[in-house]
């Protein structure tokens, strides 16, 4: 995998004062995003405004297609030319693009996707969203999805997202919230030169010589340039190891097993996770996105009190951080799993902790954060 | 002994991949011999343009020739081959897709693609009807026509694709049929050669579709003279009264003009 430290012309090392979504756009800017296909829809706009605006100064190319289809479209084809691309769009639109992100996670497209996740067709806040991410479109595959918790993650996680994006030959979502991308706070960028970015790696081999979809067991197969000579069907259908459509029982196997298999056998790789006063916790409060937070101020809360808490934070939902749940899982009495939505990643969180310890669900589904207060009240009718 | 003859454009074509999988009588594979001509006449090599099909028959073309394509998602071709131009404005790229991938479920895409003025060539066969999943009504289909979903005939208007290409802001829209061979094979290289936006729709017999339930017919020949009846080139027209002309399609150029290729937005800067 060929590593590259940040354009320095692309990067505005410093110290600023920036909406959610700018720094988004910034974090794309810094890992070498050259087109972005977009549609309008609030609350994600202010990422296309300013791509309509970044992107010429750097050489990349924006358009504002027809549709949300015209999006997630023009990426596919911009990023098998060799893009690095990218898109945004919240929650009614991110239905539109299911279509487009079946066929690229089949055809092993590179591409990142912001979901600025909206309560139903209002700019209130939301993780209603967070199975669509994993299991929106039809067809096998596996999601790769990372939860920003802070403007600074906006930056930071949009850079890492590029990254998996290209090292795993899979689409990215980002899954961001109104409360974030709409908010305001610090946000350090580094130096480029502290900036690790991955590109996919392209092939050594002739055309004659070439197979688009042979790679390893729980790998990604080489890129080859479009246009040059190396006569690839990327199809939909299932096709073998040459490209080629074919309906053959074992072409399914090998496909789908191993689509599936290079994230998920790289779960461990992929899944970050951060613990906050987890050392002597004996209950954990599990978050992502901008719930994180809120748990944290409960955690102190508990604390102050005399319960033992402590925060598992999710930086990215899908593939399920299984390894680090199931950790928490034996270290203590109780796990709370706090979301924005009716209950959903409880599920997940459970199945994690296979019954090792209560997993309780600490939901709220009213367009607006938890605050710390609340999370600790209802903590505090499972603490025994 | 006589030397068995290869077809020279053979060697444009995935040779593991024939034979196509075309119904016999099916006009696919002539669209795709009059294509072959055209970059033979040019000299241009597929293997450094980009083919861009959706789902159906027409998008099953290009899978026969050596070139990186797109193929299986119905009709999002434009908005594949908008990301590949915007990154390789300089690689030659050609769409395949039928007229339901093109007027039904891409509709919305070939407006803007054609009021952009995007630099690409769609070939657009028009067999009357959706033909691969079985015969169904199009847009393109002729108003009272019966299919698998109109068994008492369309009870809809059809859509002349190249007017509505044209009026969108297509700067060059060519209707011909399969019975044309020349005029096909020359509309496809003044595409090919054109900068900007290209549409070239062939009107194609279906025997195993559009012939047996609309014409009651499943003879390949019988369709195509159904189709010589229900087309006209200029030099007919002339001849015709505008009676005769109802609810039949114009063969020829509409449009061939000049005008700037969409590149983003960035050229403003």
């Amino acid at each position: 995998m060929p590593i590259v430290k940040a354009s320095e012309n692309r990067v505005k090392t410093g110290v600023h004062f920036m909406l959610g979504n700018y720094a988004l756009v910034e974090g794309a800017i810094s890992a070498g995003c050259n087109f972005f296909g977009g549609y309008p829809i609030t609350p994600a706009n202010e990422i296309s405004e300013r791509m309509s605006q970044r992107l010429p100064e750097v050489g990349g190319r924006f358009v504002q297609g027809e549709d949300e289809l015209f999006s997630i479209f023009a990426c596919t084809g911009a990023s098998l030319a060799g893009g690095k691309v990218m898109t945004a769009t919240a929650s009614a639109g991110f239905n539109y693009m299911q279509e487009g992100l079946g066929y690229a996670y089949t055809i092993e497209a590179p591409l990142v996707i912001a979901d600025v996740q909206r309560c139903r067709g209002e700019n209130y806040a939301s993780q209603a969203d967070v199975y669509q991410m994993r299991y929106g479109a039809s067809g096998d595959y596996e999601a790769i999805v990372v939860c920003p918790s802070s403007v600074q993650e906006l930056y930071d996680y949009t850079i890492w997202a590029f990254n998996l994006a290209e090292e795993y030959r899979n689409p990215v979502i980002i899954m961001s919230e109104t409360t974030i991308a709409l908010m305001r706070e610090r946000l350090d960028i580094p130096e480029a030169s502290k900036i690790d970015l991955y590109n996919r790696n392209y092939t050594s081999l002739s055309p004659e010589e070439y197979m688009p979809f042979a790679a390893p067991e729980f790998g990604c197969p080489d890129a080859a340039p479009l246009g040059a000579g190396y006569q690839t069907i990327y199809s939909l259908n299932p096709h073998d190891e040459k490209g080629s459509i074919d309906w053959d029982p074992e072409v399914f196997d090998r496909l789908y097993k191993r689509v599936c298999g290079k994230v998920k056998e790289n779960a461990d790789k992929i899944c970050r996770t951060e613990r906050i006063l987890m050392d002597d916790a004996e209950y954990a409060l599990i978050a992502y996105g901008s719930e994180v937070r809120p748990a944290i101020e409960a955690a102190e809360l508990a604390r102050e009190c005399g319960i033992k808490a402590g925060v598992l934070k999710l930086c990215n939902v899908w593939p399920v951080p299984e390894k680090a749940i199931s950790e928490v899982s034996r270290e203590v009495k109780g796990i709370f799993a706090v979301e924005m939505n009716m209950g959903k990643y409880v599920n997940e969180i459970a199945r994690a902790a296979a019954g090792r310890c209560p997993v309780v669900p600490i939901t709220k589904n009213l367009g607006l954060v938890h605050t710390g207060y609340e999370i600790f009240e209802d903590m505090k009718k499972g603490v025994k | 002994m006589s030397e068995l003859k290869i077809n020279p454009r053979r060697k444009y074509l995935r040779p593991e991949k024939l034979p196509h999988f075309f119904c016999s009588g099916c006009g696919c594979g002539q669209v795709l011999n009059y294509y072959m001509q055209a970059l033979e006449e040019l000299d241009m090599d597929p293997r450094k343009m980009v083919h861009v099909a959706g789902v159906g028959c027409t998008a099953r073309i290009p899978v026969y020739i050596k070139t990186d394509m797109f193929h299986g998602v119905h009709g999002r071709t434009l908005a594949w081959a908008t990301g590949v131009k915007m990154m390789q404005p300089d690689t030659p790229v050609v769409i395949f897709a039928g007229d339901g991938d093109v007027a039904s479920i891409g509709g919305n895409h070939l407006i803007h693609a054609a009021r952009r003025n995007l630099d690409v060539t769609v070939v657009m066969v028009n067999n009357m009807n959706f033909a691969m999943t079985g015969g169904q009504v199009a847009p393109t289909t002729p108003e009272k026509a019966r299919t698998m979903t109109t068994p008492y005939g369309s009870a809809e208007p059809r859509f002349d694709v190249c007017a509505l290409a044209q009026a969108a802001g297509a700067t060059h829209v060519e209707r011909w049929t399969t019975t044309q061979p020349i005029q096909c094979k020359k509309a496809m290289e003044r595409a090919l050669t054109h900068k900007g936006f290209s549409l070239i729709e062939i009107v194609s017999q279906c025997p195993t579709h559009f012939g047996r339930y609309a014409l009651k017919t499943g003879d390949p020949n019988a369709v195509i003279a159904w189709i010589k009846e229900h087309t006209y080139t200029d030099a007919q027209a002339k001849k015709m009264s505008p009676e005769e002309m109802e609810g039949k399609l114009r063969c020829g150029e509409y449009i061939r003009v000049e005008k700037p290729v969409y590149e983003g937005t960035n050229e403003l800067m």
